[in-house]
């Protein structure tokens, strides 16, 4: 059996000490730049609280996980080179890459640093999963949340280092790292800026009937009755028209939050070594919840004893969630 | 003009299930009319489609060699499934004719052989392209969000590497791709059994707003721009930068004609305004880009600065 590691979000140093206090075993963070892919306002660490959060969350034994998952348009791949180096001098325990011009730099000017290959980098066979370990000598591939647990099984058998996967949180539809819906509509870039659907374009706007419109950058994602409670307007979450679909419908997907808790016995059995919670932009609160959540169950799955998956399938409780592809192809 | 003369006009895969009887006349009209210099032929997109056509395959790089095209054949953009992977390695096993490589596994199974770097490969500056030309690219085509200063020094650090360097003008941007196929999904089915109902959009399906604006196509598991790229008033500053191919995505317009108008300009003197005129004509009501090169919002475009 894996170990099960729990991966935790930690989008300030608050959260990232809430969530080491809560029992993870690594927490993952960024800088505040486009070096990873949540460039948002108020979130992300500077040097100083990194080196900070290193020795806090070291002091506990839990690891720190350094998000470089963009990919550096050219002219500009210093910054995410200056970010490695810096990375390094403050003793994080791995960095998580996408772009193999950036992970070729890591692997050849720290060739002792750790690497985790981001979902940012879309690797969902074992042939390209090996690509990166035979190249880049990456230790950890964090699969895409498009495949199911047969799917991941075969592919545990047939690569050289261990599978993180996503079990909590938003519920990613596109294939990530492949994605120009935001840059599309705003000019900001996910790939790049590490941005998506920024709240700085966000309005929502209220009709006379009483419907409200959640707009972005003025193109209206999605429109909601006096009575429906208007969601955020994330490009794929939004509901439009088709010809064969004139009344609206969520073209892509509909808001559910992935909530895996049901099917953790099994990808721990699947061989998947540590599991991802979403959530650098959530609250303290949220973290701590979550994670404790989550501890619990996995400290009693690996004792051997029944984990409560009514706590976790609480967490959720009240909004729609989803088991994603991991459950069943149907979902395709 | 001397680098204008060198540049190279390419037709990218047909992204869309057009029948095989659409694509075997396409393809013939293209050999016999289009003043483009490479074809890229496969499917990129979805995996269930290529049975239909992949057996004219031969025939068809035959009739563009005849023609005098060079031909290129693209990988899937997506490789999951047991049939993906068995038909990447096929294709890297392939020579020739050469190949453009879409996803990582076919990187793995091309191991150091040459090979072109497609669009979905995400080769966004010179550091990564510069790892590429050490694996054996030969050519990399740029995604197709990267703005002009980007663009002009990867193409720059691809030239020092002696690779080609293509950058995509015209037709619908590929903004996203999904393991879950939106054009099933939109007719209640799921990928499994599609029935093959992205037959029925020749040029993707529109996906308009709640107040009726258009904003996405869906084509399977794509989801492309509603606006066509149109990069002809930008083509004279791509070719001065070191781009050396310039790349027509096949849309349901007539593409010899659009060919025209981009071999006017580049190598006829057309002027720039009427050749916009005239390709906003043949595009009918899908209106033209050019945003991302401008690194402003893709959809929009972007007026010329006054031209003395």
């Amino acid at each position: 059996m894996s170990l099960a590691e729990l991966i935790c979000p930690a989008g300030t140093p608050a959260a990232l000490r809430t969530a080491v206090d809560a029992g993870a075993d690594a927490v993952y963070c960024g800088f505040q730049d486009a070096t990873n892919a949540r460039n948002f306002p108020g979130l992300n660490f500077t040097p100083d609280e990194l080196a900070e959060a290193v020795t806090y969350a070291h002091a506990r034994g839990t690891k720190v996980l350094l998000a470089l998952n963009t990919y550096p348009p050219a002219g500009k791949v210093d910054l995410w080179r200056q970010a490695a180096d810096l990375g390094v001098r403050l003793g994080v325990d791995a960095f998580i890459v996408a772009d193999m011009g950036v992970a070729d730099y890591i692997a050849r000017t720290h060739p002792q640093a750790r690497l985790h290959l981001s979902v940012q980098a879309a690797a969902s066979s074992p042939e390209a999963i090996r690509y990166y370990c035979e190249h880049f000598g990456v230790r950890r591939v964090v699969l895409p949340r498009i495949l199911t647990i047969p799917e991941i099984r075969q592919i545990k058998r047939e690569i050289p280092c261990e599978i993180e996967t996503f079990i909590f949180g938003n519920h990613g539809l596109m294939v990530e790292g492949r994605c120009s819906l935001t840059n599309y509509l705003t000019g900001q870039s996910t790939n790049m800026d590490g941005v998506c659907s920024p709240a700085s374009d966000v309005e929502y706007a209220r009709h006379e009937d009483g419907a409200m419109s959640s707009q972005l950058a003025g193109f209206t994602i999605d429109r909601f009755g006096p009575q429906e409670k208007a969601g955020y307007p994330t490009i794929c979450k939004g509901r439009y028209t088709a010809p064969h679909r004139p009344e609206g419908y969520y073209a892509f997907e509909e808001p559910v939050s992935l909530n895996l808790s049901r099917l953790l016995p099994d990808l721990i059995e699947a061989g998947v070594h540590a599991f991802k919670i979403e959530g650098r932009q959530r609250s303290k609160s949220y973290v701590r919840g979550v994670v404790r959540a989550f501890r619990a169950a996995v400290d009693d799955i690996r004792a051997g004893r029944q984990a409560n998956m009514a706590d976790l399938v609480a967490l959720t409780e009240g909004q729609k969630q989803t088991q994603g592809a991991f459950e069943t192809k149907k979902w395709r | 003009m001397a680098v204008k003369d060198m540049t190279k006009l390419t037709l990218g895969p047909i992204a869309y299930h057009w029948s095989a009887e659409t694509r075997r006349d396409f393809y013939a009209r293209i050999a016999d009319e289009a003043p483009v210099d490479e074809v890229y032929l496969g499917e990129v997109i979805c995996s269930k489609r290529a049975p239909f056509h992949e057996g004219d395959l031969p025939e068809t790089i035959d009739r563009l060699e005849r023609a005098g095209k060079t031909v290129i054949v693209s990988t899937l953009a997506e490789v999951m499934l047991t049939r993906e992977r068995k038909a990447t390695a096929d294709l890297a096993a392939m020579e020739p004719p050469e190949i453009e490589v879409n996803n990582a596994a076919g990187l793995y199974a091309r191991g150091a052989r040459p090979h072109r770097i497609g669009p979905f490969m995400n080769a966004y500056n010179e550091a990564t392209i510069a790892w590429m030309a050490g694996q054996g690219a030969t050519h990399v085509c740029l995604p197709a969000e990267l703005p002009g200063p980007a663009i002009a020094v990867a193409a720059q650090a691809a030239h020092d590497l002696g690779l080609g360097v293509e950058v995509q003008v015209f037709g619908r941007a590929s903004l996203a791709v999904s393991a879950r196929c939106y054009h099933a999904r939109a007719h209640g089915r799921t990928k499994d059994n599609c029935q093959f109902v992205c037959e029925e959009d020749p040029d993707g399906m529109p996906l308009r707003t709640r107040d009726d604006a258009p904003i996405l196509r869906v084509n399977g598991i794509q989801t492309q721009s509603e606006s066509y790229l149109g990069l002809l008033p930008e083509s004279g500053q791509l070719v001065a930068d070191g781009v050396t191919h310039l790349r027509l995505m096949p849309q349901a317009v007539d593409m010899v004609a659009v060919a025209e108008v981009f071999r006017d300009v580049l190598h006829g003197g057309l002027a720039v305004e009427e050749a916009d005129n005239r390709l906003c004509l043949l595009t009918g009501s899908s209106t033209l880009s050019n945003g991302f090169y401008h690194g402003a919002a893709g959809y929009r475009r972007i007026a010329m600065a006054a031209q003395t």
